[in-house]
């Protein structure tokens, strides 16, 4: 019964049905399954499936969205069970994202934050146009791993170098990692700027966003 | 709709046809063979037999002209209708008869053998961008005397796909018939699903050879879909002016037909050619030229006036290495023959004049027609309205991605190119080994040849061939047919 229930949710989440994955996460919890059960043996397999068809070249971004979608939709409805429970997802990592002050381009950073939640970060997207006391004080009630900067114009990219001195003055610098992204930016400017991570795409981004991590795994050793 | 390249004004097609007209009363063609002077003399031509020339009234030709069918199909082995010849369906093909081929690992031209043509068979059967086959290599190998079945043999084992060939001897081209009839179950069966059309070249300017006119009788009789390579030479052996090149093209079209008709009224035939403009510094003959091209899609529009079945060579590359030069002549010709709404266009693969196969360009040269392909199927209205629906829930947000539609209808307007493209980021290109199309092509290559599946013929079948084709070497000379 649990394992045709959870191919269920596997599938939900292949054919980006938020509704059918809601359902099924609604299902789970009048069966008694548990909440934690119910996204690691069904709704992140189909997450899996999903990522793994995009990386061979067989799906495409809308397919990788919706089921980013359908999989936010599952956790949301098994999410009050689990605090009921006392149990908490595994996450990779938590992630503050955001377009820096000025700057109104949303649709880049909003794929790279599909794509970290996809992956199993934990993220929390807070716009466009961000003050950049908004985004480190975030980072910091979250207890954030890593702070995502998004910038799309030359005469903003250049707060990003702000956001990086600015965690530096108040001593969270080596606490939350920084990742800097948007057209303009390069390799070059973000270790010119101090930032710790650079991607020109959000695919590239879950896999920097990885590889701090285990960074910052070492330096915890 | 289907987009559309119509290069003349109407005015201008029936001056080129009327012109082709008098071209073939004066000076007339020059028609080699006597059977030929003798069928068209029976019609009404007049002929002077010693200088071999006849002229053909237009209403003889007018007349014979009526019969011709506007449309036929090419079946595969598994007697699918898979090409249709006829209004503006468009099909692509392999280059065909080149003598050599790039070698992949020296970079440097060789005479090509039977090996290297069993791997453009096996590419343009596994890519969908091919329609048909073509007898793409001559095997330096194998005696001139068999070259041109021995081709034909190989695309039959190798790929169930249709098949664009054509005979370098009279007595060959019903040996090939009778190959072609192993699989099709006996030769009736052939002609009431033909899975191959014979190029028939008249030579410029204006003459139909003894093998030319032999051809078109044989295959008329036959029933077997002949097509006309028509090759005026712009400015040497043809009129330098392209439209006077479109005339001369017309003309000898036009001849031709009436011959074939003449044979066998109701035999499919197809208006096709070879143009090209000749290169006054180099003394060559450029099929990536864009006049090259520009004959090419007027005589097309010349024959779809008469409402005859159209074929040309187009998407070739002069160049001698699979360069830039060689993607902007394949392409850009490649379009405009998709765009002229051209039944059959060969030349896919093709360098140096159509004397060099590339299979990595015939591998590139798929995404070139794959783009032609997604131009023809055009804007297609798949929403009403069009766009003010998917707007719902959108609050200004760049969030189509999460839209059903979206994903429903993303593989309707987009063609997927192959790996051969690049449109990863930066970064994704440098992880793939900072390659160029080249590069990417070879790789994707390997992989094509390994996946590729032989066709499921019935084994008395292939011995039946094999058998054939074995005694027919003999008979040249070879004691034994190379291994594969």
């Amino acid at each position: 019964m649990d394992e045709q229930i959870y191919s269920a949710m596997a599938q939900s989440i292949i054919d980006g049905e938020s509704e059918e994955a809601e359902k099924l996460a609604m299902q789970s919890i009048e069966l008694g399954i548990d909440p934690l059960d119910a996204i690691n043996h069904g709704f992140v397999v189909g997450v899996d499936h999903v990522g793994n068809l995009f990386s061979s070249g067989e799906a495409f971004l809308p397919e990788l969205v919706m089921a980013g979608e359908a999989m936010k939709a599952a956790v949301n409805m098994l999410e009050p069970e689990m605090s009921k429970q006392g149990k908490e997802r595994k996450i990779l990592g938590t992630i503050v994202l955001g377009t820096i002050e000025g700057d109104i381009h949303d649709i880049g950073k909003t794929l790279v934050g599909t794509m970290l939640s996809v992956a199993g970060f934990r993220v929390f997207d807070l716009g466009v146009d961000v003050p950049i006391m908004t985004l480190i004080e975030k980072a910091r009630t979250e207890n954030a791993d890593i702070l995502g900067v998004s910038a799309l114009l030359t005469t903003t990219m250049v707060k990003q170098r702000d956001v990086v001195e600015a965690l530096d003055d108040i001593g969270l610098r080596s606490a939350i990692k920084v990742l800097v992204g948007g057209a303009p930016v390069t390799r070059d400017w973000a270790e010119e700027i101090g930032a710790d991570g650079y991607s020109e795409d959000a695919v590239g981004a879950v896999v920097v966003a990885k590889e701090l991590l285990a960074a910052k795994a070492l330096q915890k050793e | 709709m289907q987009p559309q390249l119509r290069i003349l004004s109407s005015e201008l097609v029936s001056q080129i046809i009327d012109e082709a007209y008098q071209l073939l009363v004066n000076p007339g063609i020059k028609v080699q063979l006597k059977e030929a002077r003798a069928l068209l003399a029976d019609a009404g031509a007049r002929v002077e037999e010693e200088r071999e020339v006849v002229q053909i009234p237009e209403e003889v030709a007018r007349k014979a002209l009526e019969t011709v069918p506007h449309e036929f199909y090419l079946y595969n082995q598994d007697g699918e209708p898979s090409v249709h010849y006829g209004g503006d369906s468009v099909h692509f093909d392999p280059g065909s008869s080149g003598v050599n081929v790039l070698d992949a690992e020296t970079m440097q031209h060789r005479p090509a053998t039977t090996h290297d043509l069993i791997k453009v068979i096996k590419i343009a059967d596994s890519l969908w961008q091919y329609d048909a086959q073509s007898t793409a290599l001559v095997c330096s190998e194998i005696p001139k005397e068999i070259g041109d079945l021995y081709r034909l043999y190989l695309v039959l084992l190798f790929s169930k796909k249709p098949v664009v060939t054509g005979a370098f001897s009279t007595q060959n081209t019903g040996a090939m018939i009778d190959m072609l009839a192993i699989f099709a179950g006996g030769g009736d069966e052939l002609v009431q699903k033909p899975t191959a059309v014979f190029d028939v070249c008249p030579s410029p300017p204006l003459i139909w050879s003894q093998f030319g006119s032999q051809s078109l009788i044989d295959l008329a009789r036959a029933g077997i879909p002949a097509q006309i390579v028509s090759m005026p030479l712009a400015g040497v052996a043809a009129p330098v002016t392209l439209l006077g090149s479109v005339v001369q093209h017309a003309a000898e079209c036009i001849s031709g037909m009436t011959l074939h008709q003449l044979a066998k009224p109701g035999s499919p035939i197809v208006w096709g050619g070879a143009p090209a403009i000749m290169d006054m510094r180099h003394g060559t003959t450029p099929m990536g030229a864009v006049e090259t091209a520009m004959i090419d899609a007027a005589y097309a529009q010349v024959g779809k006036t008469f409402g005859f079945p159209t074929h040309a060579y187009m998407g070739a590359s002069d160049a001698k290495l699979v360069d830039y030069q060689a993607g902007m002549e394949s392409s850009t010709t490649a379009m405009i023959g998709a765009l002229a709404g051209i039944n059959m266009i060969s030349g896919a693969g093709m360098l140096d004049f159509l004397a060099c196969m590339s299979s990595e360009k015939l591998l590139i040269d798929a995404e070139a027609i794959g783009m032609a392909k997604r131009m023809l199927k055009g804007m297609q209205v798949h929403t009403d309205p069009l766009a003010a629906d998917m707007y719902e829930g959108i609050n200004f947000k760049g969030e189509f991605l999460k839209q059903r539609i979206t994903r429903q209808l993303l593989k309707e307007e987009q063609y997927m190119p192959s790996a051969v493209i690049d449109r990863g980021s930066h970064r994704t290109w440098q992880q793939m080994g900072a390659t160029d199309t080249f590069t990417r092509a070879k790789a994707q290559l390997q992989d094509l040849l390994n996946t590729y599946q032989p066709p499921d013929y019935p084994k008395e079948q292939v011995a039946e061939l094999q058998t054939k084709v074995s005694d027919l070497a003999k008979g040249a000379g070879m004691d034994k047919l190379p291994e594969f």
